[in-house]
């Protein structure tokens, strides 16, 4: 990290830190999330067919790709349209951070919180899991293939979700219209996790892995098109290169 | 002789079909506070963002601060310049120091030095006690001299102020108008764009005026003298008899034109070889002289003459 995209993160962190609509976001939409797959797991009767447990639980492991997913969009709706709102953008750009320092910067600073929030929340699950559930939920929960999809795809989806939060947030002008654009544009990506934790595709190690070098990729191709649409003259007025 | 600071050759900016400003040609010494003046919409901010880097020009050349403009140099450049723009930009949910660490770290300022630039630069703009302040519990004044203490944080060649004293109180502008004086005796070459005569003429050397084209750039007094003739300004108690005839006695004098009852303009080149010659007719006509004095024209004279120019060709 150089000292610039330091910079860049540690302002991004202390105004987040300061901005009631993201804190309550990032309180209110864990504790909704948590809620879904421990109630799931609850209701699940004993008896119930394996099928039925399995799609229980499935849709529990779903929500956990919630936070990484959507958590990013809210943050990165104020990360260039909040700060052209507030006049602070200007400034920025009159300084000698190159475009992607400053991207970069702000993306760890929607990145890291998140991701830490979507860990936390997998841990408390599997520890009630494992200590208070039956022993078909924990076997199923007790996966390899799902404890290396949560670690892997937790930050992928969510450096996914901040680059198409940051492009939109680059091309609009509100920043509830940019919020909203990019809840739409990650729902593809929910649809893609949702094969895996309903298992359409068998989970496994392998498949885990695979489906983490593709959001990589997929990451890699948003990073390109996010920095080609980040131009300071676009930015700044309605005309650019690009 | 210093290289100058801001150098431009016909520099020109397009934004689809509108032209925000064209062909600027002129060159701004170092250490120069030199101000720039338009109308609304003449494309002076839209000049501060080329010469800063933030936006492209569509035609010509410019160099700032030894680096010319061009699509490598943008970061090195920005190292050597600082703008503050029209809005003072601050992060309102953090506190002056932390918004000004932000800015100490994206000019790379070393860590050991942050505190003590920050606090060197609040000083400046006598701010010091406010270090702890949330940015969003001061006025725009405050603000203002807030941002202004962010520009120094890099110790900038050259620095562009966009209309710095806009939207402020008298006591607040004054207070901005001194710390640019203060500016001057640093040595840091200042581009001032303002809305404001009196405080273009205050504080700059020279001055331009833009309305899409550059009118003029010079001295206010060289740009005074090259727009208007000298002339000086004559009262009597009772209109005279013969003014004509009165004036027109005098080799000296280029042309007259009355003024109101009893007040006439009469122009020549050299002021003091006709005020005696005409003080002496006057008295010898029998007028009863209330005031014979040069008529001192203002940049606003200046400003708007040129302005008007402007609307009389465009209709």
């Amino acid at each position: 990290m150089t000292p610039r995209t330091r910079a860049v993160f540690r302002k991004e962190l202390r105004d987040l830190r300061r901005n009631k609509f993201i804190v309550a976001t990032m309180v209110f939409l864990p504790v909704f999330v948590i809620l879904i797959p421990f109630l799931s797991v609850l209701g699940i009767k004993p008896g119930d067919p394996e099928s039925t447990v399995r799609n229980v639980i499935g849709g529990a492991s779903l929500s956990f790709f919630l936070v990484p997913l959507i958590l990013p969009t809210v943050i990165a709706g104020y990360a260039v349209i909040g700060e052209r709102e507030q006049g602070t953008l200007e400034p920025v750009l009159t300084t000698p951070v190159r475009e992607s320092e400053l991207l970069i910067g702000k993306a760890l600073a929607a990145v890291v919180p998140c991701v830490s929030i979507a860990y936390a929340l997998y841990v408390i699950y599997r520890v009630w899991v494992v200590s208070a559930a039956a022993p078909i939920v924990i076997h199923l929960v007790d996966q390899p293939s799902q404890l290396i999809a949560v670690i892997l795809f937790a930050p992928l989806l969510s450096t996914f979700s901040i680059w198409v939060g940051l492009a939109v947030s680059v091309r609009s002008n509100d920043v509830r219209v940019a919020q909203q654009l990019s809840g739409l544009a990650v729902l593809p990506m929910l649809g893609l996790t949702a094969l895996f934790s309903f298992r359409v595709l068998t989970p496994s190690v392998g498949l885990a892995l695979a489906g983490a070098v593709l959001l990589g990729v997929v990451d890699l191709v948003a990073w390109r098109m996010v920095s080609a649409l980040f131009d300071r003259e676009r930015i700044l007025t309605r005309y650019g290169s690009v | 002789m210093d290289a100058p600071a801001i150098r431009a050759t016909g520099l020109t900016k397009q934004f689809g079909a509108r032209t925000a400003f064209r062909d600027l040609t002129f060159e701004v010494g170092t250490g120069e506070v030199f101000g720039f003046l338009g109308p609304n919409g003449a494309g002076k901010t839209t000049t501060v963002r080329v010469l800063g880097t933030l936006i492209r020009p569509t035609a010509g050349s410019a160099e700032v601060a030894g680096v010319a403009l061009g699509e490598g140099s943008g970061q090195e450049l920005r190292r050597l310049v600082a703008v503050m723009p029209e809005n003072p930009g601050m992060y309102l949910r953090l506190t002056v120091y932390d918004n000004l660490e932000y800015f100490a770290g994206l000019y790379g300022v070393p860590r050991a030095q942050v505190r003590e630039r920050i606090l060197s630069s609040l000083d400046t703009v006598g701010m010091a006690g406010r270090v702890n302040d949330f940015a969003g519990s001061l006025s725009k004044g405050l603000r203002q001299r807030a941002s202004l203490a962010r520009t120094l944080l890099s110790n900038p060649r050259v620095l562009f102020l966009d209309e710095p004293t806009s939207g402020l109180d008298p006591v607040a502008t004054r207070e901005v108008r001194e710390l640019i004086e203060g500016l001057r005796t640093s040595g840091v070459t200042v581009f001032l764009t303002t809305h404001r005569l009196d405080e273009a003429e205050r504080l700059c050397d020279r001055i331009a005026v833009l309305n899409t084209t550059l009118r003029v750039v010079g001295r206010p007094d060289d740009l005074r003298r090259q727009l208007f003739q000298s002339a000086v300004e004559v009262r009597t108690r009772t209109p005279l008899q013969d003014p004509a005839a009165l004036f027109g006695s005098i080799a000296e004098v280029d042309g007259w034109s009355p003024d109101g009852d009893g007040a006439y303009q009469v122009r020549a080149k050299d002021l003091d070889t006709l005020t005696p010659k005409l003080t002496r007719a006057l008295v010898a006509a029998g007028a009863d002289v209330l005031r014979i004095a040069e008529v001192e024209r203002t940049l606003e004279d200046v400003y708007l003459q040129l302005v008007d120019e402007d609307v009389e060709v465009q209709r």
